[in-house]
């Protein structure tokens, strides 16, 4: 599971496949606020890109696209930067998550809270990501290391 | 044994779909769920996000915003369950960092 298939059609196809599956998940997280979507379903998408370059290639260059340690450090960031929002509300005056108190000049309050709802899907979409590529990566850590 | 737990299961699955029959139709505003105000006279959830949702939050998608910023806590739990199951995975699973 870790080495190469060395298949040119699975990797040459994986290989096109994945940056416009990451492009989809981006739209999918920036875009939530007017269409379905979000960070649950971006994040996601973007662990599938890079599950299906860790698939094709083999876990070892795949390495070069994301790094096995980068998981959980990102999924703390992600986690990290949802509760920050919140406790950065608190810090401004509100209550936890009230975020018409984010400290961001000349908005008015829909639009404070929109940027509040795009800073939190942000972070929800880092978190599943970095997890779901962790999960795996802990997984096939074992098996027939070469 | 097995015959028993058929009819039970066939028994049971009859009444939800007797049960199902009286719900009311989709999107229907007179359904108790989306009245303006509960039996008891206090204001009603989902009537109150339909009407306040876009000018709140200067968002179009209201599921967005229910999700992100009236239910903000609940999602930020779901993350926390997200991330502490990736956490657990890495300290079982993991020999090497």
């Amino acid at each position: 599971m870790t080495t190469s298939s060395e298949n040119p059609i699975l990797i040459t196809a994986a290989r096109l496949l994945a940056p416009f599956i990451q492009v989809f998940a981006l739209y999918v997280i920036f875009h939530g606020h007017y269409s379905p979507g979000g960070g649950f379903q971006g994040g996601a998408m973007l662990a599938a890109s890079v599950l299906l370059l860790r698939l094709s290639l083999g876990t070892k260059t795949a390495q070069l696209n994301f790094k096995r340690v980068w998981g959980t450090p990102l999924g703390s960031i992600g986690a990290m930067i949802f509760a920050g929002t919140g406790l950065l509300t608190l810090f401004f005056g509100g209550r936890f998550l009230e975020y018409h108190f984010l400290p961001i000049p000349d908005l008015s309050r829909g639009e404070l809270h929109s940027t509040g709802i795009l800073f939190v899907e942000i972070g929800v979409g880092l978190a599943v990501m970095a997890t779901l590529v962790a999960i795996y990566d802990d997984i096939v850590e074992g098996t027939s290391e070469d | 044994m097995k015959k028993i737990s058929l009819i039970i299961l066939s028994l049971f699955g009859g009444l939800l779909l007797y049960a199902s029959s009286s719900l009311p139709n989709r999107g229907d505003p007179t359904a108790p769920a989306h009245r303006d105000r509960s039996m008891v006279g206090s204001q009603g959830a989902a009537a109150y996000y339909i009407q306040h949702a876009e000018r709140d939050a200067a968002t179009p998608n209201m599921v967005t915003v229910v999700l992100a910023d009236y239910r903000s806590f609940d999602t930020l739990g779901e993350t926390m369950v997200v991330f502490t199951a990736g956490l657990v995975c890495y300290l079982i699973l993991r020999r090497s960092p």
